[in-house]
């Protein structure tokens, strides 16, 4: 295979599907049992959060004005509560206040088949989960957990977009997005010969777990390469396992909570079974939201495992002092990935990495918990279909780094890496991001 | 019967007991969901979740900084008529009086004539917003029965009371039993559509406030 030792290697394009279908279909159920598996699919997420929200919505959309994709089309269809419309009508049917009169009068007010082959487009190619609407609602509503749960009814109703469903369904064979565990020791094995970097697989006993993303393994190599020369420097008893090695969960992204479930006890299971006390994270932002942040729905009680992304593993380290870094000197602007930083909580690690690195930070117009979305989160990169959505998200984002001025562009997810290295593609921008972890390793003082 | 008698007696006292039962069993119905999951364990450092709740209740009340242009009209409009709709409902003397009547509770009042030029302005302030909702693409997208409905129930009390203390339409006695029987549609009404977010507004903030600040995140 092809090793790419730049900082900027993207992986490779996804084919492009001619004329672009309004929605896809999995499966060979009927209609009415397509609306059966959503309706029910919706319903086992109506618990107590899910029903104080359904039920808070003023219909003031202000959410729109969060939300990139409005923002960047002004088509209201994109307004960020509206795409929970086949949710809404749901709960009214099951849990709203009317529900046991529409019951005992027979009102079927379930969404049609072809509403939620319609919404389909609005809950997975224009939404990526990235929560700004949470962040403007008067009423507090987390309109991004809702269209994450929505996914799982779209997901049992086989009506999910394609691509996603080709990965979802290559991870359930193999076990990872990627690959099979012995494609992941050959290409792991590769990256390290290429990178001359010691990166230990499946040893028995390790005090730390490391995992990967696909986008390290097809095109990042740098980053794979980086976070073991780290790991290796710092001293730890680490290891990565050819079972456990997938950070990445389309599980998550797809609405298939069995994978997700399998992706991430694969995770924490490994981790026990080897005495590790801590599973380290890529730069992947929904890794972190479904590693980090819902370990604990497939789990009874606590394990002694802790997760961390590796952008908040590196500012541990550099806090304590057992990362002493050169400084860079440069002036840099941030894009915050939505998962680690505005759902994550990891708002200032990246920006103490920053400081470490004597980088002079030129803030985006939006930035922090409020910056905007690179435009392919949640499953929106994987979606081809999606694409020209992306594109003007794109356009949006490309301008606020431009008026920053700032010699670097600087980012700590790859899935935002490789949106924004398809942007540059597409467009001839030759300003693509660097990756936060990939400047600490180049610059560790020995 | 005469029409006042019902509006005062009976009906009121079936719209309050409606109002009650209707939101006790809206909010103790959401209270008793349960939750599906365990969360997952919260960053360290983070405060407590009772104060994650508060601050989020709270914190809410004024939009970021980041979206203050973009919903600035529309804030300030809301915020005209729901003070309005308190100082008309809780601060004009013939209220405090009623409610003392019942409870003997007593506060002091504003002046009649202030809150008449309250009332008229929160009948006006709550036309704009129907405005703006039958003319933004993306409101009006958003827009069910339920929205016209809770309107129309809302502006009708303040309405019928601006007619009543101005003597227009009726003889005295005949509007103010509307006045009253509009009252008591809003209350009928007002568990089970939108207007619960009078209650609910606590909750939605307080939940989400909790699942980010556990996360260490901002709400």
């Amino acid at each position: 295979m092809e090793i790419h030792t730049d900082h900027h290697a993207p992986p490779p394009l996804t084919p492009k599907t001619d004329p672009v279908p309004p929605y896809d279909k999995q499966g060979d159920m009927t209609d009415e049992e397509r609306v059966d598996a959503a309706f029910k699919g919706f319903v086992k997420d109506f618990g107590q959060d899910v029903a104080i929200h359904m039920e808070a919505c003023i219909h003031c959309g202000a959410c729109a004005h969060a939300c990139h994709f409005y923002q960047t089309t002004e088509d209201p269809q994109y307004t960020p509560i509206r795409k929970l419309e086949p949710f809404r009508k749901a709960y009214q049917r099951e849990v709203g206040p009317f529900a046991p009169l529409m019951r005992m009068l027979g009102i079927d007010s379930r969404p049609s088949v072809e509403e939620l082959q319609e919404w389909q487009h609005l809950i997975y190619d224009s939404c990526t989960l990235c929560g700004r609407c949470t962040t403007i609602c008067p009423m507090g509503i987390d309109i991004a957990d809702l269209v994450k749960s929505a996914r799982h009814g779209m997901y049992d109703a086989g009506l999910v977009p394609d691509r996603l469903s080709k990965i979802t369904r290559n991870a359930e064979a193999k076990g990872s997005q990627f690959g099979t565990p012995e494609e992941f020791i050959e290409t792991a094995n590769a990256i390290a010969a290429a990178f001359n970097v010691d990166i230990p697989i499946n040893k028995e006993k390790a005090d730390i777990l490391l995992t990967t993303a696909p986008g390290e393994l097809e095109g990042h190599h740098k980053a794979f390469a980086d976070a073991g020369k780290i790991l290796n420097k710092l001293g730890y008893n680490w290891t990565m396992s050819s079972e456990a090695f997938e950070a990445t969960n389309f599980g998550y992204l797809s609405g298939n909570r069995e994978l997700q479930k399998r992706l991430t006890t694969a995770l924490i299971d490994k981790a026990v079974e080897i005495g590790a006390h801590t599973v380290l994270l890529p730069e992947c932002g929904h890794a972190y939201g479904a590693a980090r942040w819902e370990w604990n729905l497939w789990y009874e009680k606590d394990v002694p495992v802790k997760v961390l992304h590796m952008t908040e593993f590196l500012d541990q380290e550099v806090g304590a002092g057992r990362i002493k870094l050169k400084p860079v000197g440069n002036t840099a602007t941030f894009h915050d990935p939505c998962q680690i930083v505005r759902r994550g909580g990891l708002t200032q690690a990246p920006r103490r990495l920053l400081k470490a690195l004597g980088i002079d930070l030129i803030e985006m117009k939006d930035h922090g918990d409020f910056g905007y979305c690179c435009g392919g989160g949640g499953g929106a990169l994987a979606n081809v279909r999606a694409a020209p959505l992306r594109h003007k998200v794109f356009d949006l984002k490309r301008k606020q780094i431009e008026d920053t001025g700032a010699e670097r562009f600087i980012t700590s997810c790859g899935q935002c890496r490789i949106t924004f290295e398809r942007g540059c593609q597409e467009t001839g921008w030759d300003h693509p991001p660097e990756s936060l972890m990939e400047l600490v390793a180049d610059n560790m003082i020995d | 019967m005469e029409l006042l008698d019902f509006a005062r007696g009976p009906a009121l006292t079936i719209a309050f007991a409606i109002f009650a039962i209707g939101v006790a069993w809206r909010l103790s119905s959401l209270l008793f969901t349960p939750r599906p999951h365990r969360r997952a364990e919260a960053r360290e450092g983070t405060p407590s979740d009772a104060k994650a709740f508060v601050r989020g209740v709270f914190s809410r009340f004024i939009p970021h900084k980041t979206y203050r242009d973009v919903v600035f009209a529309n804030h300030l409009n809301a915020y005209v008529f729901h003070i309005g709709l308190f100082i008309v409902v809780f601060l004009y003397r013939p209220h405090i009086l009623f409610i003392e009547g019942f409870t003997g509770l007593s506060w002091p009042a504003l002046p009649n004539t202030l809150v008449y030029g309250v009332g008229l302005v929160t009948v006006v302030s709550l036309g704009v917003a129907l405005a703006r909702r039958m003319t933004n693409p993306v409101q009006k997208i958003l827009t069910t029965f339920d929205d016209y409905f809770s309107w129309a129930l809302t502006v009708l009390p303040v309405l019928t009371g601006l007619l009543v203390v101005n003597g227009i339409g009726a003889r005295y006695e005949t509007l103010l039993a509307l006045h009253i029987l509009s009252v008591c549609a809003l209350l009928i009404w007002l568990p089970f559509g939108k207007l619960m977010h009078t209650f609910l507004f606590v909750l939605s903030r307080g939940v989400t406030s909790v699942r980010l600040s556990r996360r260490g995140a901002t709400f």
